[in-house]
């Protein structure tokens, strides 16, 4: 399928290994120094577990080509399999029932993903609707998947690794960050192998894809499993880390949309495109808050905020997709390039 | 008639006729698609805006007419501006994109409809009493057999419009090869236009009729979730087609609740269409009247 905007196959990491090394200096050594509980709470740890699910999404979407709608039913299946996992085996550490709940979310993918074997397109596109729904029935009709409490609400277990507690807001920054670094790793090594290049063969032609000897049907059950179990990964951060006490609600169709405008304005076949676009998801409502405000003053209430998110977001998302399908990734690999040019 | 057959057939009419109303939203779908090959997300926006539009300028105290009218107009405006401003610069782009765009549309056009008029519930009348009438043993609801009508009147005035216009031949034409079309001198933006107009006026049918059922509010653009299963099943280029499937979904629907609900639990009409839509489709990849794609390299 010629669906998406073409990208190199192989994505270099942003300004080489150096910048990623001061990248992560700057999140492992400076941030949590120096930042607040708010920086933690309402930005950082939201930003890190939107992260992840746009870049399990961008596997799937962006180099393979396959359009998924259902990326919140995933999240919830890896929130509520990290919840059971911890509930139901109460010496299991941590970090091995998160890698648990994503197998379980892969799994999960691996079923969503039988239909890509003969739909495409659209169709495809309306099958992980059905998985979507599938999903947010289940978790509310099946009292045992939320341990049986009211509207399958469930709040997340204290977070220790290795005797250390991790709970408090910069805690929970550093388990979502340590976890987000090393799946975008995995992720990178990925799409730089020959595997990456077979999803983007199938992305750009399927039938070619198939002449030239990728095998196609096992190859899109990868991209859906792989795919699922970052996106799993991250719904359990989401919940574990962030929300704290999630209900089936929070994983609704508007939360799949997010992810995917993540993806779209980022952009679509990249890694960095993830973390641009969730930062940019992440900030835009508080940058319209503070504008709302500014200019409007005491009229500006939550709800005209959340119509006038709703309307700059649609409108980014066309405008994007018009002017700059390759998203925030390529725009700023343009500047880069163009100051790069002014220095040399 | 036993009252055990009475109460299938009862609840397989009702099915039907939910499907008539499924089907009208189907119908905006492929208008659009079958014109210029974009699966419309934002058709349930449209549902929302134009019953939004309605109820809101009646509340004002316009009178129906003169609020059917306006509404129509805004439609329009709202058709052509989307075709101008999104279709346009997205000509040729991968089908896709042309999706994703127009989710960012029905983002804009859900935000901007309650930005204007509100988010609160309004009720909606239409005139048309809801007591059940007895045909036989069998109760139909009186809305029910409006709607039905409704939507048969404005397929025949649809199928006429297409058989019987020089716009709807254009239509035609579009549809079955645009190159071609484009060749013989016919301006595609033009007729992208007209079907964005028209998928408009779809659009508030289906709203002033959902609207009536459900109370006008943001849960009416939803109504594009319970039309995407019947494009599935029907084909996405099939206006028989989305009637056909529109039946057999809203049928499958209600049977399934009242039979199969009570034991995996209920609720399951969220879902219930879409499996029954795939499942059909594993075995008929292009539905039950869509137009076989040829696929080359």
């Amino acid at each position: 399928m010629d669906a998406l905007p073409r990208a190199a196959p192989r994505p270099h990491l942003p300004a080489g290994a150096l910048g990623l090394g001061a990248l992560l200096v700057l999140a492992y050594g400076i941030v949590p120094l120096t930042g607040t509980s708010y920086l933690f709470e309402a930005l950082l740890t939201p930003f890190l577990a939107l992260a992840l699910a746009g870049l399990g999404l961008n596997l799937l979407t962006g180099y393979a080509g396959l359009l998924s709608l259902g990326s919140a039913a995933f999240m919830a299946v890896g929130a509520y399999a990290a919840f059971n996992l911890s509930l139901r085996l109460p010496g299991l550490p941590l970090p091995a029932s998160l890698l648990l709940a994503g197998f379980v979310a892969a799994l999960a993918g691996l079923a969503a993903g039988l239909p890509a074997l003969r739909l495409r397109g659209f169709y495809l596109a309306v099958s992980t609707l059905a998985v979507q729904f599938f999903v947010a029935w289940a978790l509310n009709r099946i009292g045992w998947i939320s341990d049986d409490s009211p509207s399958g609400v469930i709040t997340a277990p204290r977070l220790v690794v290795a005797g250390l507690s991790f709970d408090d807001p910069r805690g929970r920054y550093l388990v979502s960050l340590t976890v987000v670094t090393l799946l975008t790793l995995v992720a990178w090594r990925l799409v730089s192998s020959p595997t990456g290049r077979n999803l983007v063969a199938i992305r750009d032609n399927e039938t070619a894809a198939r002449l030239v000897g990728v095998k196609v049907a096992r190859t899109k059950l990868l991209a859906f499993a792989v795919s699922s179990f970052v996106i799993g990964i991250a719904g359990a951060l989401w919940a574990f880390a962030y929300l704290r006490t999630v209900e089936p609600a929070g994983f609704n169709l508007d939360r799949s949309f997010q992810i995917l405008f993540i993806v779209i304005i980022g952009g679509l076949g990249t890694l960095r495109g993830a973390f641009l676009g969730a930062g940019f998801i992440v900030v835009l409502p508080l940058l319209l808050a503070r504008l709302g405000a500014a200019l409007l003053g005491d009229g500006f209430d939550s709800g005209t905020l959340e119509m006038v998110q709703r309307i700059v977001l649609g409108a980014l998302i066309v405008a994007v997709l018009i002017r700059e399908p390759a998203g925030l990734a390529a725009l700023l690999d343009r500047a880069g390039r163009r100051l790069g040019r002014r220095a040399a | 008639m036993s009252p055990d057959l009475a109460f299938l057939i009862e609840v397989v009419v009702g099915g039907l006729l939910s499907g008539v109303m499924y089907a009208l939203v189907a119908i905006g779908f492929v208008l659009i698609y079958k014109t210029s090959g974009v699966l419309n997300f934002a058709q349930g926006a449209m549902v929302l805006f134009a019953a939004l539009t309605f109820v809101s300028l009646t509340e004002r105290g316009l009178p129906f007419p003169a609020a059917l009218a306006a509404t129509l107009a805004a439609m329009g405006v709202v058709g052509l501006a989307v075709e101008r401003t999104v279709l346009r610069p997205l000509v040729n782009q991968p089908p896709i994109t042309l999706f994703m765009a127009t989710l960012g549309v029905a983002y804009v056009i859900e935000g901007a409809a309650q930005l204007a008029w509100g988010t609160q519930v309004h009720g909606l009348d239409l005139g048309i009493d809801d007591t059940p009438i007895d045909l036989g043993g069998v109760l139909v609801s009186r809305f029910d057999l409006f709607a039905a009508a409704t939507a048969g009147l404005m397929v025949a005035l649809l199928s006429a419009f297409f058989r019987y216009t020089r716009t709807g031949l254009a239509f035609r034409a579009v549809a079955d090869d645009p190159l071609a079309a484009l060749n013989t001198g016919l301006r595609l933006p033009r007729i992208w236009s007209a079907v964005w107009i028209a998928a408009g006026i779809v659009a508030l049918v289906a709203g002033l009729l959902w609207g009536a059922r459900l109370g006008v509010q943001f849960s009416l653009s939803l109504v594009v979730l319970k039309a995407l299963p019947v494009l599935v099943l029907g084909g996405f280029d099939s206006i028989a087609g989305a009637i056909v499937a529109g039946l057999i979904v809203g049928a499958v629907e209600k049977v399934s609740e009242v039979y199969l609900g009570p034991v995996i639990g209920g609720g399951i009409e969220g879902w219930i269409a879409y499996v029954a839509a795939l499942g059909f489709l594993l075995v008929r990849p292009s539905g039950l009247f869509g137009l076989r794609a040829v696929e080359r390299v």
